[in-house]
């Protein structure tokens, strides 16, 4: 089925501006996605007209917000198909996600000796939390090396696995290079060894279609504003089990059930991990996301990016002079390159002067960076509202960039 | 010249240009200008890093002068770098430390500067400063 992109732009209104007096050319999906106006008119309309705290009132106001708050945790059950809503935590993002699960399990599960394993080009918020972990326990960190390709060293993987491994936290899709991994397969590994897996998803979820049940892992994180949604919020799946067994990360109003001087009982999944307040506004804008990308259909979304992620590799090939990074026969969403002899800092500064955006330098992966020998690259990543005219303004920005500073 | 002439000189060799391809052609060239950084200052201890670029900084004393020793691997930040060290080497301790840097927001470059693009630039600025508060008692 063949989306109608015009239909789909008109909905973006931040599409539809000039920068520096030139058409904006947005290709920096990959840091944030901009939002259609059904998710800006849902947050708007909530504080317009629906603002009230949740799960603590009995007036109508109250319900009514309760009840848009926990349809969108549904909705996030059915768009990842967990099969509880108790297993879908809100957080305010990835990396919060992340540091939950890490920090929870550094003050249960996890103690010295054990292994940690991430991969070499995982966002920083996959490893430094982690490596916060292996400091307060006395956990080792090991790390899944990269070919050139730019696909993980599955036989290296194999080699890391063993009896002291504790956890293995990858992501599935690589934010730096594009990389699809094969996480259904390294999670099945890991379970062999008893191992918890967790899925850094916040590249994937634009992307992909996500099925945790059929992947099987123990926790997968996303964030809402790289799918359309708004920022300072993001998602924790955790398998009920596992979830039970780890302690609360922030203690305070929700998470409990009784709190006396004495001592304080927790509440029940999922609320147990969701204390405070929350952003009740952008949950609410976060089902709106979901419902945005389901009414195109996540298959037709992912087809028509991997048509222009085709179409611009080609132009970028023709075009000369061009060094790929990530290069994996599973790629998805982005191109990550640099021009022969150009700093990408001077190509992303033309760039932008012709209204173009996309992002240069390490993209939170130094480590990335440091195993190519590279100061960092260009990254075109594209979102479904992307055109092949616009890989076309792009190609004739980089001839500008290659011209000005051969 | 004083620092505030050699910046009011650069602003008017910036005023002729019409728009910004002219702006950062000269920087081009202003950086290919710029003499080559002796490879004994262009060590991992000279380096300012941002998150997009690099910049290499060196100062010693001459004659009761601050004389720099510059470079970026960007061509842009190193257009900037030379305007730096164009205004500011062969300066006063004292001149250098009370400065005020306007030139480059007046030619319309101060996006370089800010926070987001961490091309190095203003962490350079406030190196320069430190050297010459540093190299004043000497």
């Amino acid at each position: 089925m063949a989306i109608n992109i015009p239909h789909i732009r008109a909905q973006f209104p931040a599409l539809h501006q000039e920068v520096n007096n030139k058409p904006l050319v947005y290709f920096d999906n990959g840091a944030t996605s901009q939002k259609p106006q059904i998710v800006i008119d849902a947050i708007n309309n909530y504080y317009a007209k629906e603002n009230s705290n949740i799960h603590r009132g009995v007036h109508f106001l109250s319900q009514q917000a309760t009840d848009k708050y926990e349809n969108s945790r549904e909705a996030v059950r059915r768009f990842i198909n967990a099969k509880r809503t108790k297993e879908i935590i809100f957080t305010r993002g990835t990396t919060e996600s992340i540091n939950l699960v890490a920090s929870c399990l550094s003050r249960s599960i996890l103690k010295k000796g054990d292994e940690i394993i991430v991969s070499a080009i995982e966002h920083h918020s996959n490893i430094v939390p982690w490596q916060m972990a292996c400091e307060q326990t006395g956990a080792k960190l090991k790390v899944i090396p990269v070919l050139d390709s730019g696909e993980l060293d599955m036989a290296a993987y194999e080699d890391l696995l063993n009896n002291k491994t504790a956890i293995v936290a990858v992501n599935h899709i690589s934010n730096a290079l594009g990389t699809i991994n094969p996480i259904k397969k390294m999670i099945a590994m890991a379970k062999k060894y008893n191992a918890l897996t967790l899925i850094d998803g916040a590249q994937a979820i634009p992307h992909a279609k996500v099925n945790v049940q059929d992947l099987d892992c123990d926790f997968y994180c996303f964030s809402a504003h790289k799918m359309y949604g708004p920022t300072g919020v993001g998602v924790l799946f955790g398998k009920e089990d596992i979830l039970n067994e780890i302690p609360p990360y922030h203690g305070g109003g929700e998470m409990i059930k009784e709190v006396k001087f004495e001592g304080s009982t927790y509440n029940e999944l999922p609320f147990k991990f969701e204390g405070g307040t929350p952003n009740i506004a952008g949950v609410i804008g976060l089902e709106a996301a979901i419902r945005f990308m389901e009414e195109i259909g996540v298959d037709n979304i992912a087809a028509h990016e991997d048509e222009l992620l085709q179409y611009a590799t080609s132009k970028l090939i023709e075009l000369g002079g061009i060094k790929f990074y990530g290069q994996a026969k599973e790629k998805a969403g982005l191109v990550s390159f640099l021009i022969e002899g150009v700093h990408p800092y001077d190509a992303g500064t033309v760039l932008d002067k012709l209204g173009i955006a996309i992002r240069t330098g390490h993209h939170c992966a130094q480590p990335v960076m440091d195993r190519f020998g590279i100061p960092g690259t260009m990254r075109a990543s594209f979102a479904v509202y992307n055109t092949k005219e616009e890989v076309d303004t792009f190609i004739e920005g980089l001839k500008r960039v290659k011209l000005m500073f051969s | 010249m004083t620092i505030q002439e050699i910046q009011e000189e650069i602003i008017d060799e910036f005023d002729m240009f019409d728009d910004w391809m002219q702006k950062y052609d000269y920087l081009i060239e202003l950086s290919k200008d710029l003499p080559a950084m002796d490879t004994k200052y262009r060590l991992d201890e000279n380096l300012i890093k941002g998150c997009q670029s690099k910049v290499w900084l060196h100062a010693e004393k001459e004659d009761g002068k601050i004389i720099f020793h510059a470079d970026s691997d960007a061509i842009i930040t190193k257009g900037i770098v030379a305007l730096l060290v164009r205004v500011l080497s062969g300066q006063s301790s004292e001149a250098i430390i009370n400065t005020e840097l306007d030139f480059i927001e007046a030619i319309g470059l101060k996006e370089h500067l800010s926070m987001t693009r961490s091309n190095g630039l203003l962490a350079m600025i406030k190196q320069m400063k430190f050297y010459a508060l540093a190299l004043q008692a000497k």
